[in-house]
């Protein structure tokens, strides 16, 4: 028997509402204090296409999902055999062989399915009789003849199935639904119950559920832990931050993010326009941060090709923003919508024309996210430039328990701002305020305020319109320090000089452990260099592999842009082995470490399918590195 | 609180101590002319207006003006600006850009900036030719013509600014005159009073390179009477203000009035060919965030947002 610790799986045709019963599964192991990492899996579709949701529940924290599945349901055939039976190409072979032995099938017995021929005969199976079991309910409720209008109630069969199998309280997951539907809909939860307490019942009688091996036991004292989303992590780091406006145009897989907020608009006054395209977006937020409030926008890699000019905009013009949250997906081009790759990370670091400065950062997980997002307000106004949050499908849409959501970094910090009319830019800054002679438009003793001051640091305090005395022109040319158009050749490349040198002024100033972090032992045989969302399953399987003795360490790149190289080559080159890890076809980080410390990562595991790694990926991989001694550059493409 | 007395400003008020680089005879100096007369004669604080401007010599104009000055993207104009209005309500705003910037690579932020009725106005230097890259031809150049600096007759046709500001919801629409500063300034004033989303066109000369289009052509020197090419709408008993914006007849009739007036040729019509008084996008956003009704959004306390509930609804 084991004893919390299992996956459980939920497939079916998109639109037969897999995401409520997964979500309902993991709230109510949650509450009763399991950890849970939960994933959704599906096509760019709206109804039929094969998709699936996952829950590995564990006493333990858990960072990652695992390849095989101790309890699986099946709404339909394709869930079990996939889809080569009716399509030319087959995109998947279903979920049957991911079974683990002893593990259970759940499927409805009308799907026309015969365990007999499938050669699995190390598992359970159980046919329910879902369409019966919701009929049955509608007519303990007078509504027995309706039964074709609550398909989707066989969600709620499969829960109360599944939860009878693991001897899970059935008042537990109760709960949680009736929580879901309230006041006028409180009708809706109770009929949701009754389903699931004769499905329950179901196989309670027609099966023996003890000789199932995964069994599931609440907590007696459940601590009381936050299951989120990280798309509303995302979002409400940004609430938290004080973001006044939110652009977007809609794209998968960023778009949640941005209605999240909008639902917010009533209650944390911040205002969400849904813009006509991506180049709208971008240049909306800029317009924004201008005239002085902090503002955000979210897209994917097909929106934030067409907002790359505005970010040129935004940082040449010394725009206190925008923070942009780039969820990367699948590309090129459309490529996989609502898959997940990190193959943006070259594209963010030179979105545009020119030589300018912003922020690239790529929190790992999500109480990364909820830091960095925060963070990066402060340092758009700080600092003067656009910043851009790498995040990813996966982290956009894992559902998963976080023991805290804290900030480290909590200040609120508007960065330089002019005071008023009486203010001179010399006064504030005690430093010299114009080079002599900027192609003639420089005076030495200039005493009125000047947006683009070129002084030591670099920063010039900012104004915004409204403010009396402190008007100014901003030019996406090359300009003065009033923000008139110059080409004077001093002048240029004295702007050049101040805007670029902000970065090292970044580099200072952000704390290291936000640029980057090291995990495990010192003396590590291997050390995985990665970055972004595949930390937790780089620590879970280090965690499988440490239990069979093997000393493996983590360096993960967590800041882009400015790049931490020298800290960075230090720890490259004190590691006995490398390895880099990473979900996209060309190992975009390794391109970054050899040109920022000149080490070349030779060992490479990269995955590019569109789905994440799995914990057993990644420990069979590491394994493969640890065993074999490669004279040859190794490129370990998984799947 | 002591009251003191109401500033004053005037035309010098709102001129930039800067070298102007445009050509001699420039339509764009009426254009600034205008604007200038039309902030005065509103007595706008300069401190308390943004210009956004696209690119191209019309992008210039803000640098030109005493106000805060956006000089912003090709195309991009409006999404700035839109940005830039809603972030503070309280600030006037106008963009300005070539009819290149607004009809062609910004067509798109043209059409759906007519859809919010946005408290803005927008005003187009139409004079049919791309004049920062030597006189190719912009998309109100009609189909046929050649202007001297091309090598070829235009073979795409030209759009028509005003029928297409009619359909993508403009609630004022006007046209004017660059070399008639005094007129436009007229127009400007009621633009910028109007509330909504309002469209100045005004045709404009481009003395280097529009050899078609000239002063003298808008004169009418080469017609035999020398009868000016452009007349004014209200001088010949035009009225295009929607009396009662509940009446979708009447709007209706005036839409198409307008677009009917906006094909004529010779004489072009000038002054305002549609006005009419509809919710805002900003009356809308005050619904939703009732704060702003209050106060601009970049004066509201977003500091101390309480996010606990949202966290503990996730529990």
């Amino acid at each position: 028997m084991q004893k919390n610790r299992l996956t459980w799986m939920i497939g079916g045709p998109q639109g037969s509402g897999i995401n409520a019963s997964a979500e309902v599964f993991a709230k109510s192991c949650s509450r009763a204090g399991l950890r849970v990492y939960a994933n959704i899996e599906y096509h760019s579709n709206i109804m039929g296409k094969h998709s699936f949701y996952r829950v590995r529940v564990d006493d333990e924290d858990v960072r990652s999902y695992r390849e095989m599945t101790d309890i699986l349901v099946a709404l339909d055939h394709e869930t079990l055999a996939g889809d080569g039976d009716h399509r030319r190409w087959p995109t998947h072979y279903g979920h049957l062989h991911e079974v683990s032995q002893g593990g259970g099938v759940i499927y409805d017995s009308d799907i026309g399915f015969d365990p007999a021929h499938t050669g699995r005969d190390d598992i359970h199976f159980y046919a329910v009789p879902f369409m019966e079991t919701i009929k049955k309910a509608l007519e303990e409720v007078g509504k027995g003849d309706q039964a074709r209008r609550y398909e989707v109630y066989k969600n709620t069969v499969a829960l109360g199935a599944s939860l009878a199998l693991c001897d899970y309280p059935l008042q537990l997951v109760s709960e949680v639904i009736l929580g879901q539907f309230k006041g006028k809909r409180s009708e809706v939860g109770q009929l949701n119950v009754r389903v699931a307490r004769l499905a329950f019942d179901y196989v309670k009688e027609h099966f023996d559920s003890e000789a199932f091996p995964y069994k599931l036991t609440p907590h007696h004292e459940p601590k009381a832990r936050i299951l989120a989303k990280g798309y509303e992590i995302m979002a409400i780091a940004k609430l938290k931050a004080g973001c006044h406006f939110q652009t977007y145009y809609p794209i998968s897989p960023a778009t949640d993010e941005s209605v999240f907020l909008e639902r917010q608009q009533r209650d944390h006054n911040i205002l969400v326009v849904q813009c006509e395209d991506e180049i709208s977006s971008i240049n909306m937020a800029v317009g924004a941060a201008h005239m002085g409030v902090r503002s955000a926008t979210a897209t994917s890699g097909p929106g934030f090709a067409l907002m790359v000019e505005g970010i040129g905009f935004a940082s040449i013009t010394e725009a206190p923003g925008p923070v942009l949250v780039l969820y990367q997906r699948g590309g090129p081009s459309t490529g996989l919508p609502t898959r997940n790759e990190q193959g943006d990370l070259l594209f963010a670091l030179h979105p545009a024309q020119g030589d300018f400065p912003h922020i690239v950062t790529a929190p790992g997980d999500l109480r990364e996210s909820y830091q960095d997002v925060f963070s990066a307000f402060n340092w758009a106004e700080r600092y003067q430039l656009p910043v851009i949050v790498l995040s990813d499908k996966k982290l956009a849409a894992i559902y998963t328990t976080i023991d805290r959501l804290e900030l480290k970094y909590d200040k609120i910090d508007r960065g330089e701002n002019f005071t008023g009319s009486e203010w001179t830019a010399v006064e504030a800054k005690g430093n010299d305020l114009v080079r002599r002679d900027g192609n003639g438009n420089g005076k030495g003793d200039v005493h009125e305020y000047l947006r683009f001051a070129l002084t030591k640091d670099g920063i010039s305090p900012r104004s915004r319109p409204g403010i009396a005395g402190g008007r100014f022109w901003a030019t996406t040319d090359e300009h003065d320090p009033d923000g008139h158009i110059t080409e004077g050749v001093e002048m240029r490349m004295a702007m050049m000089e101040k805007r670029m040198g902000k970065l090292d002024l970044i580099a200072k100033a952000i704390p290291k452990d936000q640029q980057y972090g090291y995990y495990g032992p010192e003396d590590a045989e291997l050390t995985v260099v990665s970055w972004g969302s595949p930390k937790g399953t780089i620590l879970d399987a280090i965690r499988v592999l440490a239990e069979r003795g093997r000393k493996i360490g983590f360096l993960q790149c967590r800041l882009m842009r400015p790049f931490p190289a020298e800290d960075v080559e230090a720890i490259l080159r004190k590691a006995k082995r490398l390895c880099l890890v990473e979900e996209n076809y060309s190992g975009q980080l390794g391109s970054v470490l050899r040109e920022q410390t000149g080490v070349k990562i030779e060992e490479r595991i990269l995955k590019y399918d569109g789905r994440p790694f799995s914990e057993d990926e990644l420990v069979a991989a590491f394994s493969n590195v640890l065993s074999g001694a490669h004279a040859e550059p190794v490129v370990t493409r998984v799947r | 609180m002591s009251v003191s007395a109401p500033i004053k400003f005037s035309v010098k008020d709102y001129k930039a101590d800067l070298h102007n680089d445009w050509c001699l005879g420039c339509g764009d100096f009426g254009i600034l002319t205008g604007i200038q007369m039309a902030l005065a004669q509103l007595n706008l604080d300069p401190d308390k207006i943004a210009l956004f401007s696209g690119i191209g010599c019309s992008g210039k104009t803000p640098h030109y003006i005493k106000a805060y000055g956006f000089h912003t993207l090709h195309g991009r104009v409006l999404p700035v600006a839109t940005g830039g209005r809603l972030a503070n309500s309280a600030v006037t705003v106008l963009a300005m850009g070539g009819d290149g910037d607004g009809y062609g690579i910004g067509a798109g932020y043209f059409v759906n900036s007519g859809r919010r009725n946005l408290d803005f106005t927008y005003i187009v230097h139409t004079n049919q030719v791309y004049g920062l890259t030597k006189g190719q031809a912009s998309p109100t150049l009609s189909k046929g013509r050649k202007t001297k600096s091309m090598p070829e007759q235009n073979i795409q046709d030209g759009v028509n600014p005003i029928a297409m500001a009619v359909a993508a919801g403009y609630t004022f629409i006007a046209r004017a005159y660059a070399l008639e500063p005094k007129y436009l300034a007229g127009i400007l004033v009621k633009a910028i009073q109007h509330k909504g989303s309002a469209l100045v066109d005004v045709l404009q000369t481009c003395p280097t390179y529009n050899d078609l289009y000239t002063k003298e052509w808008y004169e009418g020197a080469d017609l035999p009477e020398k009868k000016s090419r452009l007349y004014k709408l209200e001088e010949h008993g035009y009225d295009g203000v929607v009396k009662d914006p509940a009446d979708l007849d009447e709007i209706i009739m005036k839409k198409a009035a307008a677009v009917a007036r906006s094909y004529e040729a010779e004489p072009i019509p000038t002054g305002i060919y549609y006005q009419v008084e509809l919710p805002t996008y900003e009356d809308a956003v005050n619904q939703r965030i009732p704060a702003l009704a209050e106060k601009p959004l970049v004066e509201i306390d977003t500091f101390h947002r309480d996010v606990d509930p949202l966290l503990e609804a996730m529990r």
